[in-house]
């Protein structure tokens, strides 16, 4: 059953803005997303009627905040199928990634080891584990892409040794929009006693996403790509794997006990039981409740439908864009394969020509690298537009969007 | 007396291997400025009054009339500082 986008769009006061003197048409969704008024509600909520520090304190009002932000970690624990104890709070799928290749992989990673990636990761699923290669001399190699943008999963086996110890895959594409095969990629990985970590950023706002049946390691996630706020995201680690994870910051709330000893003046620590001992410092509450409301939004929709929605849009979007004839599409063009993002090129204009000219007509699209630089580099491209799409967007925003794209095909 | 900092609000380099260089005037100003460089530039072309391609002192350069301009292959800020006053105030 296609969605009610009317009803959805309801939902978001943003879309009574008009930029431009036009309606706004946002199609910048792989970048961020729009919030509805549930999840904006939250938040003024938490605030004025909720808001303490959770965890430490005795009074009813931190007990209040507690057992929100406990939720949150309860609700998004179940969205992807995992327990609350396996759900870290960070600040997003960067900070998810980092605290990885930091605490996992400075204690795990010895020189030689190497770690796997690929040609069509985010920049933030690249750096880290260069920085951690460097430190512990250890080497990121890159799985190649086939020529239509897709992991060329025969390179990534012959890739994949003895010496790899951890696998790092988005799960989708934030260029092209293709959705990898992680389950057949997570099996190669244990094959081969290598741990495997999924960059969900363009994967879990998108589609139905569970750690049991992926049987993965670890999955970094962001808020804000998924109707929540920015600043929250989350961090899935497989239980047994903590034993081998130091915390990534200290302070408070991570640890368990500092004894002090007043003669020798020395400290001894105890850490907390994870997930706590990750997440250092007063956590990002509201956030967390803001995510939980955004999940349930999400969640009452139904995984599947957002999916199909994309598809949907993603299919109408190819077949108008067949009268754009300067329009080059990159990545695969069977909507099938893929969520809803889109991106091209119009002959003789940059990407940014083509952001500008849309943004006069309120349509917000992306231009540049998109952070994946490597991707833009082996296909030869300076930069790239992207359109993505995600539930409230509609087939007449596309019609507009196919004409506009059209007549900077003039210029 | 007016300088840049009354008209623009943002100069930085795009994301890309073009390394161009996006200024964005001031939402308030933006019609005053649109109207100054087209008196003072050299038209090119244009497309239904929302994009114009200008040359000015040997630079090209693309002007919307959201109020943002490109100037393609300029890397430099320092090399705009010294085009945008004669452009703008």
């Amino acid at each position: 059953m296609s969605l009610n986008t009317s009803k959805i769009r309801a939902d978001f006061p943003i879309f009574q803005r008009r930029i431009n003197n036009n309606p706004l048409i946002y199609f910048d969704n792989a970048a961020t997303t729009q919030k509805p008024r549930q999840v904006i509600e939250s938040i003024k909520n938490f605030y004025e009627k909720h808001n303490a520090n959770v965890h430490r304190a005795v009074y009813s009002l931190s007990q209040e905040a507690t057992e929100l932000y406990e939720n949150a970690r309860k609700q998004i624990a179940k969205f992807i199928n995992s327990n609350p104890s396996e759900i870290i709070f960070i600040r997003g799928t960067t900070e998810a990634i980092n605290l990885i290749a930091y605490s996992w992989g400075l204690n795990n990673l010895k020189q030689d080891d190497e770690i796997l990636v690929s040609e069509l990761e985010h920049h933030s699923n690249i750096i880290p584990w260069e920085i951690i290669s460097k430190r512990n001399r250890a080497n990121t190699k890159y799985t190649k892409i086939t020529d239509d943008g897709t992991l060329d999963l025969e390179d990534l086996k012959d890739k994949i040794s003895k010496k790899t110890k951890i696998m790092s895959i988005s799960h989708v594409s934030n260029v092209t929009g293709i959705i990898n095969d992680i389950k057949k990629i997570s099996k190669i990985a244990h094959e081969n006693n290598s741990l495997i970590l999924v960059d969900g950023a363009q994967s879990v706002p998108h589609m139905k996403v569970d750690v049991e049946e992926l049987d993965i390691d670890f999955l970094a996630f962001s808020g804000h790509k998924m109707l929540g706020p920015t600043g929250i995201g989350v961090l899935y680690c497989k239980n047994n794997h903590y034993e081998n994870m130091d915390p990534f910051h200290g302070g408070g709330e991570m640890i368990k006990d500092v004894n002090f000893n007043t003669k020798t003046q020395k400290s001894e620590i105890v850490w907390n039981s994870p997930p706590w001992k990750f997440e250092a410092g007063t956590p990002n509450i509201a956030g967390s409740i803001a995510f939980m409301e955004a999940v349930k939004y999400l969640d009452r929709i139904g995984m599947d439908r957002v999916l199909n929605h994309e598809k949907v849009l993603t299919e109408y979007a190819f077949n108008r864009l067949k009268d754009c004839k300067k329009t080059t599409i990159y990545g695969p063009l069977d909507p099938s394969l893929k969520c809803g993002i889109i991106s091209f090129n119009v002959t003789g204009l940059s990407s940014h020509d083509v952001a500008l000219f849309a943004d006069n007509f309120g349509i917000m699209i992306r231009s540049g690298y998109h952070c994946a630089q490597p991707f833009h580099k082996v296909f030869d491209l300076k930069s790239s537009a992207r359109a993505s799409f995600y539930i409230y967007n509609t087939i007449e925003e596309i019609d507009r969007f196919v004409e506009v794209l059209k007549e900077i095909e003039h210029f | 007396m007016s300088t840049l900092d009354d008209f623009i609000s943002r100069i930085e380099k795009t994301c890309g291997e073009e390394k161009s260089t996006i200024v964005t005037f001031k939402y308030n100003k933006k019609a005053e400025i649109t109207k100054r460089i087209l008196e003072r530039a050299k038209m090119n072309r244009s497309l239904a009054g929302i994009i114009y391609e200008l040359s000015f002192k040997g630079k090209t350069f693309r002007l919307y009339a959201s109020g943002k301009a490109i100037f393609k292959g300029v890397k430099e800020k320092e090399v705009l500082s010294k085009i945008l006053p004669e452009l703008i105030l």
